[in-house]
């Protein structure tokens, strides 16, 4: 019999979600929330350094490998999970329960994963089990974004296969640790994880798909994806230069389209992408600090994130709307979700006494000190942005603006007690950031370079509280004092996905035009150019010979132009019919052998 | 659910005179937050005398960077702004 800890935790949400279906009603939702809650404890209880392998094939396939880093993961994957389930408590059907356990197992499956071979399988579990969460909204958009999300991921998979396999030929191993080497398998490898790290430019399936999801989809999407990129980058490219320049670009990038959007979680996907930056970034960074950062900033932005993608979900939920045009002014009647979600968008943000200003900072302080003041300029400036953006532009829109006359239901009790849950975390995590600091990797090297305690972070160090205050409160005036410009329009923001959308068929047409073209215009040139000419020339070049030829013994002997013009005619025709006089005939062969003879 | 749409635009954050009070709020905590680096002996991270020390700095990060951003996305928005039917169309 296997022992309990000898079971990897990614499998009991999975094997849980296949028994859901069994059970009836709001047993149903109690179950979802029961398991999450099992698979925090399971996690909590397993040792650090404890290992399960089997033998298969020819290779040791560690389907649970325990320490630190993984385990920091899996506390976030269930605790969001728990808070999702209790989100989702109005969901009836089996589907979406079923599909989302399978792809936070899956997710903890790569979390948990010692070997490349168990990372793939769980990794492409993921990509396909998470495609119900949009498919179960059931609109036409919905299914062709799914399609979309689906052929992305499948490219993706396919680029990380292609990585080991070649990995795995020229090592012999299948373990999955630190990939120091800059060759083509772990380049390739590389560019799978940050297909699902949504990097520029592979990132636009992100705010193509996750606005589609239904409104528990949008909330569970929002977490695993993405950060399952950000722990595998972390556990296998720390210190690799080119991702600083990745993560740096995607803080920016994510704040001018969630600028230009007008879906109020489309907003919200482009600032995953911002924060995933501010991530990738720190895996760029790649010191123990820069990493320990990264570690807990994806702790809190699962919260925060969550938080935000929670109360723009009860939005849709009750009034069905998502677009910012149509939306405003319902404050009047969703003030909890106004201010739950608020909460959400204050942490986004890193306002003080909040769980961004205790994460992100860690990063901002690796930058520092690793002297990369270009980078720390930038994040800096994104983290301006963040607020102009997610902190402000969302819930402005949506909450406030032009009052539009909708006047929806407050959410539901259990909505409101899992962003509640949430808005609490986010707080409390901001004030005594030791209980996250604690469970990072290196959690000394953290409380060695950042104060830790409520005093430390918000008296000893109340300079910093001040400029960040001044960072945010400038951006905020800037978003006020130029609203007009920031009116929203009912438009979309074309991105990447331009090229496989629209693309494609421009491509088709170009190729239509480019090589049908070349066809046409080598069909003039050679078969009837060339070819006709050629034929022509047989035709005729004897009895125009004969003609230059006899035609200065005409006009010496005083032939009119009309005779002239009748034994050409003659000459032709007795050429094509070969009724050449023998005499003329027997001249042409031998001026041919005497050219010949020159030859 | 209360369904009738009296009272349109008469909310308590519409009505003008909320709006002037957070006005005045948002410029009182912008001003009180630089006043505030009187008090404080900071220094630069980077250098002896780098810009990140300089009086108001942050403040004039964030109204920059802002401004920038926002100024960047209506530039860039003039070509990827599109209606929202641009998809659907072949």
């Amino acid at each position: 019999m296997i022992a309990l800890n000898a079971l990897p935790p990614g499998f009991i949400l999975i094997l849980g979600g296949l028994v859901l279906p069994l059970f009836r009603g709001k047993l149903k939702n109690l179950f979802a929330i029961f398991l999450a809650g099992f698979g925090f404890w399971y996690i909590y209880q397993l040792e650090p350094g404890s290992t399960v392998s089997f033998h298969f094939l020819k290779y040791d396939l560690v389907i649970l490998r325990v320490d630190k880093l993984s385990k920091a993961f899996g506390y976030i994957f269930t605790l969001s999970a728990f808070a999702a389930y209790i989100y989702a408590f109005y969901e009836k059907r089996s589907t979406q329960f079923v599909a989302s356990l399978m792809y936070i197992g899956s997710s903890i499956g790569v979390v948990f994963a010692g070997d490349l071979f168990t990372l793939y399988i769980c990794w492409e579990a993921m990509a396909i089990t998470s495609v119900y969460l949009i498919l179960a909204r059931q609109t036409k958009e919905s299914l062709a974004a799914a399609i979309r999300y689906l052929l992305v991921h499948v490219f993706g998979g396919l680029v990380l296969l292609a990585g080991i396999v070649i990995s795995v030929q020229k090592t012999g191993s299948i373990a999955f640790d630190h990939f120091s080497e800059h060759n083509t398998a772990n380049v390739l490898i590389l560019i799978g994880f940050l297909v699902n790290a949504a990097a520029f430019p592979l990132s636009s399936w992100l705010p193509d798909a996750y606005p589609e999801s239904t409104p528990m989809g949008g909330v569970i999407l929002s977490a695993y994806t993405s950060k399952t990129a950000v722990y595998a980058l972390i556990r296998g490219f720390p210190g690799w230069e080119v991702l600083i320049a990745v993560g740096c670009f995607m803080t920016i990038y994510g704040i001018i389209y969630a600028l230009l959007e007008n879906d109020m979680r489309r907003i919200l996907a482009y600032s995953i992408i911002n924060q995933v930056g501010f991530m990738v970034c720190g895996v760029g960074i790649g010191t123990t600090l820069a990493i320990n950062g990264t570690v807990a900033h994806a702790f809190c932005h699962i919260i925060y994130k969550a938080l935000l993608w929670m109360s723009a979900g009860a939005v849709l939920y009750r009034t069905g709307k998502s677009k910012c045009t149509d939306l405003g002014g319902l404050y009047r009647t969703m003030p909890w979700t106004l201010i739950l979600g608020g909460i959400g968008a204050l942490a986004i943000s890193a306002v003080p006494l909040t769980s961004g200003f205790t994460s992100k900072t860690i990063i901002m302080a690796a930058a520092e000190h690793e002297h990369l003041i270009w980078v720390w300029l930038v994040l800096e400036i994104a983290s301006a942005g963040v607020f102009l953006h997610a902190g402000i532009k969302f819930p402005y829109f949506v909450f406030f603006a032009k009052d539009k006359g909708l006047r929806p239901p407050e959410a539901g009790k259990p909505m409101l007690i899992a962003m509640g849950f949430l808005a609490f975390l986010c707080i409390y995590l901001g004030m005594f950031p030791n209980v996250l600091y604690n469970i990072l990797p290196n959690p000394e090297v953290v409380r060695e370079a950042m104060p830790y305690t409520f005093s430390g972070i918000y008296f000893e160090n109340f300079s910093h509280v001040v400029t960040q205050t001044q960072l945010l409160m400038f951006s905020g005036l800037v978003f006020f004092l130029f609203l007009t410009l920031l009116k929203r329009t009912d438009t979309i923001a074309i991105d990447i996905d331009w090229i496989y959308r629209r693309g494609s068929s421009r491509f088709y047409r170009v190729m239509d035009i480019g090589l049908n073209g070349i066809d046409r215009v080598s069909h003039n040139f050679f078969v009837r150019g060339i070819t006709q000419n050629l034929i022509s020339f047989g035709k005729n070049a004897p009895a125009q010979i004969i003609y230059a030829i006899t035609l200065p013994f005409w006009i010496a002997t005083g032939a009119t132009p009309s005779e002239r013009m009748n034994r050409k005619k003659d000459i032709f025709i007795a050429v094509e019919s070969s009724t050449i006089p023998i005499g003329i005939g027997a001249a042409i062969g031998i001026l041919l052998l005497g050219g010949l003879f020159f030859l | 659910m209360d369904n009738d749409q009296e009272g349109i635009g008469q909310g308590y954050f519409d009505r003008p005179e909320t709006k002037k009070r957070l006005w005045v709020l948002l410029w009182g905590f912008c001003i009180v937050s630089v006043i505030a680096e009187f008090l404080l002996h900071r220094h630069s991270y980077f250098s002896e005398d780098g810009i990140d020390g300089w009086f108001g700095f942050y403040a004039a990060l964030g109204f920059a960077s802002c401004l920038g951003l926002i100024l960047l996305s209506k530039l860039l928005g003039l070509f990827l702004k599109k209606d929202p039917g641009y998809y659907d169309r072949t």
